[in-house]
């Protein structure tokens, strides 16, 4: 199974490294996102408190809906998903293959946001850059758990681009709240590990839950 | 309609035309006087809320295990109830609220979860009305989705501050404060019966007259 969700990266990431299309894109507007929260809440070069963690967040999550729309429009113009499905590989390997295709491209959108929003808004993002790449890990992976499954289930859907964000943000509150209170909380003077740990633990059984929820789930939706 | 349903609905309609008469014999809440009323309706309705919300997430299950389209119709039928009697919790939560606690609102672990899954369940019906055919499968997969969702708003929001009273005062209520609430959430269970009754009956109409067309597009070939 694992060769074949491999397989599907390859595919996806040859075809990324190609157009470059959804990586320029994506960051670009990441980038965007980041410039007008710096434009409406910075004053008199100060940004608020916690501020930054709350913005780098709300910017992987923006960020992350186009590249999950785009990813499966892709599939969908060609008409390539169905020939996925049709394939002689388990479903779980494919939702496992988009998954980490999805993820390769918003973590190398975080490498380039982390630095960026620590620069615009002052803030001590890379004090503690372990903690914070595990809170970030762990809170993408759950973010593109429920969203690789979704993007897929609506690819023949009407409406889709307006459905994928309705449906995605009321249900990734948690991850959400668990990134920016973890993150929020690395960026104190003095670090409290315990608060740090308590987040990290949620967004890790959020993973646990969602991931293998996403894996039944998607056997089950995607039968025709 | 199944014999039940009329002398049910008779009951029900005249329990809640008999509430305002039981809560206003009941006695005042010694600091919060008239506002603590609002409890009698505020707290059935959610437990109806969250009642219809696990009906919905289970018969999702049943319906993605099954395939079977009854499931379905109860599904659809539950979402648009949790819709219903979580605007009734959220609109009385508040205006408790503002008296209890002198804020509209708080950002606690039972109002942010409920004001999640309600948006969840509103997203759901999203979904139904302009998802296009095959949106039921998708829907059983964001109900499911929903369902376990809420127990990790709970536990982020939790993990804040709660001051929300829990619900371990309501077996210590005395009588006359207890009987009006009972009376009041055996009259929303009522309700909540027949309107899920009545709701999957239309469904299962509208799916019989779509079979009937169906049919006769398959006679006049």
């Amino acid at each position: 199974m694992m060769r074949v969700a491999w397989l599907i990266v390859r595919k996806d990431l040859t075809v990324e490294v190609r157009s470059r299309e959804i990586a320029y894109t994506t960051l670009f507007f990441a980038v965007s996102c980041v410039l007008v929260f710096a434009f409406a809440l910075v004053r008199d070069g100060r940004a608020p408190e916690d501020g930054a963690a709350g913005i780098l967040w709300i910017a992987v999550m923006l960020a992350g809906n186009l590249t999950l729309g785009r990813t499966f429009e892709r599939e969908r113009q060609s008409e390539t998903l169905r020939a996925l499905l049709l394939g002689p590989a388990p479903r779980a390997a494919v939702y496992v293959g988009k998954l980490l295709g999805i993820l390769a491209l918003l973590i190398g959108a975080e490498v380039a946001l982390v630095p960026l929003v620590a620069l615009l808004f002052q803030a001590r993002l890379l004090a503690h850059p372990l903690w914070l790449s595990a809170i970030l890990v762990s809170g993408t992976v759950g973010f593109a758990a429920v969203g690789t499954l979704f993007a897929a289930m609506l690819v023949r859907a009407r409406s889709r681009d307006v459905l994928l964000p309705v449906l995605l943000y009321p249900m990734t509150v948690p991850v959400i709240i668990a990134g920016v209170r973890g993150t929020a909380a690395l960026m104190q003077p003095d670090l409290e590990v315990g608060v740090v740990q308590f987040w990290l633990a949620l967004l890790l059984c959020f993973d646990a839950v969602f991931v293998t929820l996403a894996l039944w789930t998607f056997e089950a939706v995607m039968t025709d | 309609m199944p014999k039940w349903f009329l002398p049910l609905a008779l009951v029900c309609g005249l329990m809640f035309a008999a509430s305002p008469l039981v809560i206003a014999s009941a006695d005042y809440e010694s600091t919060m006087g008239l506002v603590q009323k609002i409890f009698y309706y505020h707290m059935p309705s959610a437990w109806m809320f969250l009642i219809s919300a696990i009906v919905c997430g289970v018969s999702s299950v049943r319906f993605l295990v099954t395939g079977d389209h009854r499931h379905d119709r109860t599904a659809l039928a539950a979402a648009e109830l949790t819709v219903l009697f979580g605007l009734i919790t959220l609109v009385t939560g508040p205006l408790w609220a503002r008296r209890a606690w002198g804020t509209f609102w708080v950002w606690d672990a039972r109002t942010t979860s409920s004001l999640v899954s309600w948006m969840i369940s509103w997203a759901y019906l999203i979904l139904r009305r302009y998802g296009g055919p095959g949106s039921e499968n998708l829907a059983a997969g964001l109900a499911i989705f929903g369902t376990a969702n809420v127990a990790f708003i709970y536990v982020s929001v939790n993990y804040w501050r709660t001051i929300h009273p829990a619900t371990t005062v309501v077996p210590k209520l005395p009588f006359s404060m207890g009987f009006p609430l009972w009376f009041c959430v055996a009259a929303f269970t009522l309700l909540f019966v027949l309107l899920l009754k009545l709701r999957v009956r239309v469904e299962e109409q509208q799916a019989r007259v779509d079979e009937l067309y169906l049919s006769l597009d398959d006679f006049g070939r």
